[in-house]
């Protein structure tokens, strides 16, 4: 036993000796957030502060001591590998890169399944995606990582996690990302629940009792923010290939993980305090972090050190980078936290701020560029003004046009002259594709996992067929709708909810939306109020009270409205088109069935159309009134007669016609007995019926008892026949 | 100090049946020989808290009660006894004497509360933070005798008893969410609203409120005032509170009572305020005052109020006396491990043996004993981790363990107590085997008779 446990050790040791530090990166999004873009070019390719988003994982990957990365490309996937191929990546010592392409993956949890059928993962391994920019050191983590999961061999996953508050008025962080609820056991760092934004829109996150049971304390976190950096163990494979239906990392696979109970998995978190690592998830996050690297909080990822095939920029002061080879007018003003690109021309009286300019560009006079991203190769001519804007790859933005905040410009797009592009509008070469384009999308967007690249699907590739066919037809740009001369797409900004397009975007929060964003959490708190009101004093849901509760009575009764009004619906239509009973109460029947109801309830609820109807043919007296309630009657009285045979079924008629004298339509009280007898003429009511009624009645009080007294006579007339009968 | 206590003593608990009676209701329930409110009492003397208002359940009950503060403490502190009608919780009979409420904060105490936690510093957290209530928490007792049987000890760690679940800002100062363990059947709900001004929650089930308030008193009497329905501090009023902190209901719609507080010495309460901040070491803002910050468009006077949790150290001594197996934990702590508690002088020994007493030949008295005055034991008796009260007659070869003997009781030969309450007056007689038993005032045991686990009461006439 002891020789086998040292036995044992030592292979743990050989192990980890032997197997050295793998990575797998996902160098694709599986979302389409960074769209029109990323129909042309993957994700991981776009320039940040100048550099591709994949050159700062792998930078990193490699400075934190990862020697195999297996980079999934899926999207575009050929530009990925070609860039690979030609950059340094390839070359470096003890840093192998090794590309695993697919055509058909549609989701992170495809990309898993394909590489754990790869068979190239032995140990632990990093996971990330193409996106990450992190300076953060693995070695703690991981090391964390491998005693947990010595001492527990459940312990399959540890999540990097960052401290950043989102803000409390617009619920989300800084990164442009959904706010993010965890609890997080204090002691162990063990991932308890983890819940993202909008799934429990009440205004209130619920804890299952049964983790305060397991654990004394639990931190429940609205501070943290999620890097998408994981350290997982290769079980986290064969979990994806179990769970063929897992899709997305955290919103399938983690909360599968926290919900299943029965294998006992568990995730663990670990914190950065000092080291940066975010992701770039939107539009937001791409100018944040692009922030954040010209700060340098990503040192030494940052635009004066070279960490991949980037020439060296110089650091100049209040935060300028300037790349050599650049020209720029000596009336030219460029301010605090600007990048400018090798080769770059900016004209007379141009004023640059907070911005970032590719390489190549040229940059006419009097150009104000501000908090905007401009890529290579870029023409702005004169007088243009460019306000918290992205402008990607040879785009032409001709003379006095103006880009409004949160502009997306996409390669190769030509903005006509003093044309005014819109706020948050994107424009691209290609037309907005259509819903019907990929029903591929459509399925995905239902779980919202964002639907997916566009080239990966058959749809997509389809797509993107058509785009080369149709680009290499020369376009007749004449009638654009970008102004003379422009060139491009305007897409309808309305595929998300054009409402919460500034949430994603470039361009800093509007202060409209704030105030009304303001508002909206007042109504929150109110309605966290109003609720809790409503609930036990002590403010705890009493059990069998529970939320799941109201909301079943809730659907009870709007069942319950629904059925009588597709009722009153189907008799009138009935009424109109002259519709024979007997079809009728075919129909009511299955109406009936398929609301659950009862027989009864399919009389109460066609007996109110029933006396409308009598009222509205023209009527000037009581006794014409008696005549169209009696013409009607007749005519439909064999649908009560089938409906309502029991005994109660009748009497519920009858208080419902009592209830309908009191209050919908009086006009019949004053002939209530008459009716009473004319339904007893057409045997839609029997004595009993009536005889109990009149005996419910006796108890009750004056109020009640109006309409038996008015049918008192009738009803002593019925008991005397009876009598006889005897 | 303006500091106004009250002290809810209750009357005669039903939990605590058949301990309790007409003649001793539960304030004056003996806690090694001293009645329980002594405890309470003296820590409010400690820490010069000494305008009280003690507030006992039932006529009858509080004329005792009354008469027994106004013997012992005549001198000392200054004590209105005033009596409520049974059952009108806690709520009620603070609405009940409302009137006799003038100071600026009271602080609300129960009567059976036995700690050696400074009310004094509960106190001064609430003003410290400026308020509105605040809340003294301590984590929840060991409970059960120590050498209880495994069968219990088995249940208990399967399902260790919460008393109450809290949520704490990372600081522990400020109290963001609570409910009583027993409520929460299912799931926790926890308004995200908090959650996002805060940032970060520790929920923590280990924690117990101590039943130990202080409180603004304007807030306090306007929320007891506007919610008729309250009917427990601690199940109602405390809640809302907590509940309502982001978006004050009770300032909002009570700035004219706040404000005729206040006016008067408005620019003082403004020097109040800076003073707490630097009392608090508050360099960077509290939550509640950056989350006014964000809502500054509106031109409101105050829009949050503060709960605050005062979190007793580990290793004060802090219990309630609420249940029969709280009465025989808190004797046997108050006598053993916390008994600085007890305020009397131990022996070497590690007992206290009244010299008036008198032992037989060869009787032991173990350690973390108590044996009152006047009382007589025989000859080979043992007693073990036990009380025994005033004026007992004990006979010979009897076995004492794990109990509690109260005033003038009477056990025959032979006799063997283990793990039971024997009240005053009781008559045990020869060979009597008690095991996990209470014995109500006044009962007489027959000779040779054997009881497990039973409470025996005298029939009421």
């Amino acid at each position: 036993m002891g020789a086998q446990k040292k036995g044992k050790v030592a292979e743990d040791a050989m192990e980890l000796a032997r197997n050295p530090l793998q990575a797998i990166l996902l160098a694709d999004s599986f979302t389409t957030k960074f769209r029109p873009i990323t129909l042309e070019r993957p994700k991981v390719l776009l320039p940040l502060v100048n550099v591709p988003m994949i050159d700062y994982t792998l930078a990193w990957l490699e400075s934190a001591g990862v020697e195999e990365v297996f980079i999934f490309c899926c999207a575009h996937s050929r530009q990925v590998m070609d860039y690979l191929e030609s950059s340094e990546w390839h070359k470096q010592p003890n840093f192998t890169v090794t590309t695993i392409e697919s055509h058909n993956s549609i989701s992170a949890g495809d990309a898993l399944r394909l590489i754990y059928e790869r068979n190239v993962i032995h140990g632990d391994f990093v996971l990330v995606s193409g996106d990450t920019v992190s300076n953060m050191s693995l070695t703690q983590a991981v090391k964390e990582h491998k005693e947990r999961r010595k001492k527990d061999n459940n312990a399959v996953m540890t999540m990097v996690i960052k401290k950043s508050k989102p803000s409390p008025v617009i619920h989300q962080s800084r990164l442009g990302t959904d706010e993010l609820f965890m609890a997080i056991d204090p002691d162990t760092k063990q991932l308890l629940c983890y819940e993202e934004r909008g799934e429990h829109p009440r205004g209130a996150i619920s804890i299952d009792n049964a983790l305060l049971a397991d654990n004394p304390s639990i931190s429940l976190h609205n501070d943290k923010q999620d890097c998408y950096i994981d350290i997982c163990s290769q079980e986290v494979l064969s979990l994806f290939t179990d769970n063929f239906d897992y899709q997305h990392l955290r919103r399938h696979f983690v909360k599968g993980l926290l919900v299943d109970d029965i294998m006992g998995y568990k995730i663990f978190t670990h914190e950065i305090l000092s080291s940066y690592a975010a992701r770039i998830d939107n539009y937001r996050s791409y100018d944040t972090i692009s922030k954040d690297i010209i700060q340098r909080w990503t040192y030494p990822f940052v635009p004066d050190v070279k960490f991949s095939a980037n020439c060296t920029t110089k650091l100049e002061r209040e935060g300028m980078y300037k790349a050599p080879e650049t020209q720029q007018s000596r009336s030219a003003n460029i301010g605090p936290f600007t990048v400018i690109g090798k080769g770059t021309r900016i004209g007379d009286d141009s004023r640059i701020t907070h911005s970032v300019i590719g390489e190549g560009c040229t940059i006419g006079s009097n150009v104000s560029i501000v908090g905007s991203y401009i890529w290579n190769n870029v023409t702005i001519e004169d007088g243009c003004e460019l306000r918290h804007a992205i402008v990607c790859d040879g785009v032409i933005i001709k003379e006095g046009a103006t880009l409004e905040p949160g502009v997306v410009l996409s390669l190769k797009v030509v903005i006509g002259r003093e044309f005014v592009v819109p706020a948050y509008s994107k424009v691209s070469l290609f037309q907005q594709p259509t819903a019907q384009d990929s029903d591929e999308e459509l399925e995905y967007a239902d779980n919202s996992s964002g639907a997916i690249d566009p080239s990966i699907a058959d749809a997509g590739n389809k797509l993107n067929g058509g785009i080369v066919s149709e680009s290499s037809q020369i376009q007749d740009w004449s009638s654009s709708q970008l102004g003379p001369g422009g060139a491009g797409f305007i897409w309808s900004a309305c595929d998300g909810g054009c409402e919460e397009e500034w949430r994603h975007s470039v361009a800093p929060i509007p202060t409209d939306q704030l105030a009304k964003a303001l508002l909206a959490m007042e109504d929150d708190l109110e309605i966290v109020n109003v609720q809790e009101n409503a609930l036990t004093p002590s403010g705890e849901l009493k059990p069998g009270s529970d939320d799941d509760d109201s909301d079943n009575m809730d659907d009870f009764n709007v069942d319950t409205v629904d059925f009588e009004k597709e009722a009153e619906a189907t008799f009138m239509r009935a009424a109109e088109d002259n519709i024979a009973v007997d079809d009728l109460i075919l129909e009511v029947n299955s109406l009936r069935l398929s609301y659950n109801k009862s027989a009864g309830d399919c009389a109460g609820a066609l007996f109110y159309p029933m006396m409308k109807l009598a009222l509205e043919s023209p009527y000037n007296t009581a006794v014409e009134l008696q005549k169209n309630v009696a013409s009607v009657v007749s005519k439909w009285h064999k649908l009560f007669e089938v409906l309502a045979r029991e005994v109660d079924d009748q009497i519920e008629l009858i208080m419902k016609f009592e209830e309908m004298c009191l209050e919908s339509t009086k006009e019949f009280a004053p002939i209530f007995s008459q009716i009473l007898h004319l339904l007893y003429q057409t045997d839609i009511l029997g004595e009993e019926a009536i005889f109990k009624w009149d005996d419910e009645r006796k108890d009750a009080d004056e109020s009640d008892r109006v309409f038996v007294k008015q049918s008192e006579k009738f009803i002593q007339w019925l008991r005397e026949a009876e009598e006889e009968e005897d | 100090m303006d500091f106004q206590v009250v002290v809810l003593a209750g009357g005669t608990s039903k939990e605590l049946v058949p301990l309790v009676s007409k003649e001793v209701p539960k304030p004056l329930l003996p806690v090694a020989n001293r009645p329980v409110l002594s405890y309470v009492l003296e820590q409010l003397e400690l820490s010069n808290l000494k305008d009280l208002i003690v507030v006992v359940e039932g006529e009858d009950a509080a004329l005792r009660v009354g008469g027994w503060i106004s013997g012992a403490y005549v001198d000392r502190l200054h004590v209105e006894v005033a009596a409520v009608p049974e059952d009108v919780g806690t709520a009620g009979a603070l609405r009940a004497i409302a009137r006799h409420l003038t100071a600026k904060d009271i602080l609300v105490v129960s009567g059976d509360l036995v700690s050696d936690v400074p009310p004094g510093a509960v106190a001064a957290a609430h003003r410290r933070h400026d308020a509105v209530v605040t809340s003294m928490i301590c984590s929840t007792p060991v409970s059960g005798p120590v050498e209880s049987g495994s069968v219990g000890a088995k249940d208990k760690i399967k399902k260790p008893r919460r008393f109450n679940i809290i949520g704490l800002d990372p600081t522990k100062q400020f109290l963001l969410y609570i409910a009583s363990g027993a409520e929460v059947e299912k799931d926790l709900h926890i308004a995200k609203s908090i959650l996002r001004a805060v940032g970060q929650m520790d929920i923590q089930a280990d924690l117990m409120d101590a039943h130990m308030y202080a409180f603004k008193r304007a807030v306090l009497l306007e929320v007891l005032e506007q919610k008729q329905n309250f009917h427990s501090l601690r199940h109602d009023v405390l809640p809302y509170l907590v509940r309502t902190q982001l978006k004050s209901e009770i300032l909002l719609n009570g700035t004219p009572q706040a404000e005729e507080n206040g006016h008067d010495k408005v620019t003082s309460e403004s020097n109040q305020t800076i003073i707490s901040q630097i009392l608090a070491n508050a360099s960077t803002p509290r939550f509640h005052e950056v989350y006014e910050s964000i809502q500054n468009g509106s031109p409101t006077v105050q829009r949050t109020h503060k709960c605050c949790a005062y979190i007793a150290s580990n290793s004060k001594y802090c219990a309630r006396l609420n249940s029969i197996q709280a009465f025989s934990d808190i004797n046997r702590d108050v006598i053993g491990e916390a008994n600085h508690l007890s305020g009397y002088s131990f022996s070497v020994h590690n007992n206290i043996i009244h010299p008036s007493s008198e032992l037989g030949s060869k009787t032991t008295v173990g350690p973390h004993c108590m044996l009152g005055e006047g009382s007589l034991m025989g000859d080979k008796c043992s007693v073990k981790r036990s009380v025994i009260g005033r004026h007992c007659r004990i006979g010979s070869n009897v076995k004492i363990v794990n109990s509690v003997v109260m005033d003038h009781v009477t056990l025959g030969d032979g006799s063997s107590i283990q793990g039971s309450i024997v009240c005053s007056n009781v008559q045990i007689q020869e060979r009597v085997v008690l095991k996990d038993c209470q014995i109500g005032a006044g009962f007489v045991v027959s000779a040779g008779s054997e009881h497990k686990g039973e409470s025996l009461t005298r029939k009421e006439k």
